[in-house]
């Protein structure tokens, strides 16, 4: 017999995040509909607005990142305000791939069902303009790129199955084009571009929405690793409505701020004759 | 043994759930799945045909059973009036093979689309189960696989505390391996019909209470719309069989091409009450509620004769009308309440959806008699079933309503039925199954399933 999932079945030695005791969601009924979603990369930045915003519109949500108690603190403030459990925290490193298949397969359980995943998981780690970093690289594509496909890649295959389903993946203008600053960042992001495209391909004759989200600068955390000027700067918040609306419409791509789109338009365009002699 | 990762709903499209499927075809691959549920720490449900108008084959993110490939009549026995089957055979494969020679299910729903496991799990009731009881009650034996591997076999002698639990069972404590049922003769195809309107709730209720000791089946239909001293209107429905010589020619009612409407749907059935069934799908509800609801007020008693599957299935020969219900689907609230408060509670009931301009589309009572099984829904009186539009502005509204009557129905001695309920809690489940009941049961639990593999979203709901 095979397994349900596409992998061999792994013993789960997933430890739940100790303290709070997650109570269980709500069981959906016809009047009291509830959709179920992942976000990877919650616990601060704008996976940690976004999922705010999500159980307020009616999600039940499982919230992933590597901090326990950044995530704890989260659904504690969440479930408290709602007064039911809706956000459930798994603490886990997207970079460790092999534990992606037995965690979602317990998360799916947990929830009672899965309509939407929002990778949003994303580290950046600038080597500096002279400097060059290999490990730093490695890491990023190992997150950014490599951990969205780990779980991607399960869910697509369940949503194609389905025949239904949303999957949200969190890239960035940097991917757009390569520049001088961060290589390896740049790369991880057009890799994941690339992918969900290729994902939404697939996908959207089944049924599945795939939408990709480019955000500019991010007042957040990570902002504070950018070098240099960050123009059209927005916080968490607007980039964390924008997302949710453009999930509604069911689009396919995103800027957020908006004006982005423009931006990139252009520098899409310019030449590599002068794009190499520029320094952005 | 393939397993996918499926989307399932309800009957009524109104709530669905992913989950993983497989399709066993042996007690052997049941067995299995039940291993792999527990290495991988996820539950399982059964699903028949998926008829349940709830949660009841649901297993949102667990594992689901399709059973409808265990769908063989293994032994169709005429000399003792007995069919066994597998659990997937559904009620329209049966009738198709016993009707032609001359019998009929004991108790059928108002689909043929349901399954033998289906219908033991929910314990059916058709419109003759103040004469005849549930379906469980002409089970002569079932065999089932329990979570623990072990392969049982039950009788109202043989392992009596598990025949009378997991018939009405909701799939909880066992999977349903095999079924032999009693079988009842006809001498026709044919029934004959009286149909009569009734002016008022009142009327109705005593239609079925005096009508029923004289009929083998009865049914109302009510009009949810009609307000004042018309309230709970509506026509009776009462069916008996021919006695043996009065159909000349029972060879030729009983062919299957003889029972199935599609040729002779506006030619058999009365054209009034077939609007009724389609109208609140083509129609706005205004026009139906006048239009209908005048018509059917104004048929005066009249008798036909009409075959069997017509005047059981009537529902399965308008192809998908429960799509025409919208986007959100539709809902069934159905109550049971002793013969003494039905009434004054239903009353209340409908009251309350007109004030709250909620009206329910097509009503359905019929009379019942209590049963001794463990999760009964059945009490010495009638039972209401409404079914109402979801829609995405209406939902918090209705579920407020719907927790009301909830109260009322407690407070009246009622029962609720988990083939159709889609909103009671548990704590509702708790008020009139009565603790001990419910102890009774989760012993049982234990005893059959004691690492807790079997739970669906109805059972996380009410038991949970
Ligand atoms: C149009 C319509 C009319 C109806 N009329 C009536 C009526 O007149 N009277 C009435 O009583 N009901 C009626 N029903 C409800 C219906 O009969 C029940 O919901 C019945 O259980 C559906 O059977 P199913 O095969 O579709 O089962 P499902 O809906 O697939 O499953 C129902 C339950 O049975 C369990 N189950 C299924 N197979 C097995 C098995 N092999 N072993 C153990 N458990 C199993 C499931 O886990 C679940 O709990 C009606 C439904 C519809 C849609
Ligand atoms: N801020 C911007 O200006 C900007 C611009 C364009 C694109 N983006 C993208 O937007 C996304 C969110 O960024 P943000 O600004 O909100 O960043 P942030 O504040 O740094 O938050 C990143 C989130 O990802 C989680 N995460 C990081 N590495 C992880 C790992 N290995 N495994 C699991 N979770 C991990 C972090 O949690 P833990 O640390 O607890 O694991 C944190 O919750 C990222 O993909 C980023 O690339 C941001």
């Amino acid at each position: 017999m095979r397994s349900p999932v596409s992998d061999s079945p792994k013993p789960f030695d997933h430890t739940p995040p100790s303290g709070t005791p997650q109570g269980k969601p709500a069981p959906a009924t016809p009047l009291t509909p509830r959709r179920r979603g992942i976000i990877v990369g919650a616990s601060e930045g704008i996976g940690a607005v976004l999922a705010q915003k999500l159980v307020k519109e009616g999600y039940t949500l499982a919230v992933i990142a590597r901090r326990k108690s950044k995530l704890k603190t989260l659904c504690k403030e969440i479930n408290s305000t709602l007064n039911e459990t809706r956000a459930l925290a798994y603490a886990h490193d997207a970079a460790n791939y092999d534990e992606v298949p037995a965690l979602l397969r317990k998360i799916v359980a947990d929830l009672g069902g899965l309509d939407l995943i929002v990778f949003m998981a994303g580290i950046n780690y600038p080597p500096g303009l002279n400097n060059y970093n290999f490990e730093g690289d490695r890491k990023m594509v190992e997150v950014n790129l490599i951990g969205a496909m780990a779980w991607l890649s399960p869910v697509a295959e369940m949503f194609q199955n389905a025949k239904a389903g949303q999957i949200v993946g969190i890239s960035s203008v940097a991917g757009d084009r390569g520049r001088i600053a961060n290589p390896g960042y740049n790369t991880s992001k057009a890799g994941l571009t690339t992918y969900l495209e290729a994902l939404r391909n697939r996908l959207s004759r089944h049924g599945v929405n795939v939408l990709t989200v480019k955000p500019g600068f991010v007042k957040t955390e990570m902002l504070k690793a950018a070098q240099g000027a960050t123009p059209f700067a927005i916080t968490p918040e607007k980039a964390a409505d924008d997302i949710y609306k453009a999930m509604r419409q069911r689009k396919q791509l995103i800027y957020t701020a908006s004006i982005w789109r423009w931006i990139m338009l252009i520098i899409q365009h310019v030449p590599s004759v002068i794009f190499r002699r520029m320094s952005f | 043994m393939r397993k996918t990762f499926t989307q399932l709903d309800n009957f009524g499209h109104s709530l669905s759930a992913a989950s993983y499927l497989i399709q066993p075809k042996s007690a052997e691959e049941i067995y299995s799945a039940f291993k792999l549920a527990k290495q991988m720490e996820l539950t399982v449900t059964a699903r028949g045909a998926g008829r349940s108008y709830n949660d009841a084959a649901l297993n949102g993110g667990g594992i689901t059973l399709d059973m409808s490939a265990m769908n063989r009549i293994i032994k169709w026995d005429q000399a003792k009036d007995q069919v066994r089957c597998e659990p997937g055979v559904t009620l329209e494969q049966l009738w198709k093979k016993v009707e032609p020679q001359g019998w009929w299910p004991p108790v059928v729903s108002g689909t043929m689309k349901t399954t033998l496991g289906g219908c033991l799990a929910a314990n059916i009731h058709g419109k003759n189960n103040f004469k005849m009881g549930t379906i469980g009650e002409h089970v002569i034996e079932f065999t089932a696989i329990l979570p623990t591997g072990a392969e049982i076999t039950c009788s109202q002698k043989k392992n009596a505390d598990l025949f009378y639990a997991m018939i009405g069972g909701l799939g909880m404590l066992g999977i349903f391996t095999s079924i032999t049922l009693q079988m009842k003769r006809i001498h026709s195809g044919l029934l004959t019909v009286d149909a009569w309107p009734v002016q008022n709730l009142g009327r109705q209720l005593s239609s079925l209470r005096d009508g029923a000791p004289d009929y083998d089946y009865i049914v109302g239909w009510m009009d949810g719309i009609a307000g004042g001293k018309s309230l709970g209107r509506g026509q009776i429905h009462a069916a008996r069989y021919l006695q043996e010589g009065e159909d000349k020619n029972p060879q030729e009612t009983m062919q299957i091409k003889n029972q199935i409407l599609p040729p002779r749907i506006f030619g058999v059935f009365p054209k009034g009450l077939l609007y009724y069934f389609i109208s609140p799908f083509t129609n706005n509800l205004g026009t139906w509620g006048v239009n209908t609801a005048k018509y059917i007020a104004s048929l005066r008693k009249h008798t036909f004769r009409q075959s069997h599957a017509a005047f059981h299935f009537l529902l399965d020969y308008i192809p998908d009308w429960e799509l025409s219900y919208g986007r959100s689907g539709l809902i069934q609230y159905q109550s049971f309440l002793p013969k003494e408060s039905a009434e004054s509670a239903w009353t209340e009931m409908l009251k309350l959806s007109h004030r709250n301009r909620l009206p329910f589309y097509l009503g359905v009572t019929k009379r019942h008699r209590p049963d001794k099984f463990l999760l009964t829904h059945a009490v010495d009186g009638f039972s209401l079933a409404m079914d109402f539009k979801v829609s995405e502005g209406s939902r918090a509204k209705l579920y407020a309503l719907l927790q009301e009557f909830d109260q009322i129905v407690l407070a009246n001695g009622g029962r609720f039925y988990f083939a159709k309920n889609s909103e009671t809690t548990a704590e509702t489940a708790l008020i009139f199954y009565g603790k001990e009941t419910l102890a009774k049961f989760k012993k049982l639990k234990k005893r059959c399933d004691p690492n807790g593999l079997l739970e669906s979203d109805l059972f996380r709901r009410i038991f949970g």
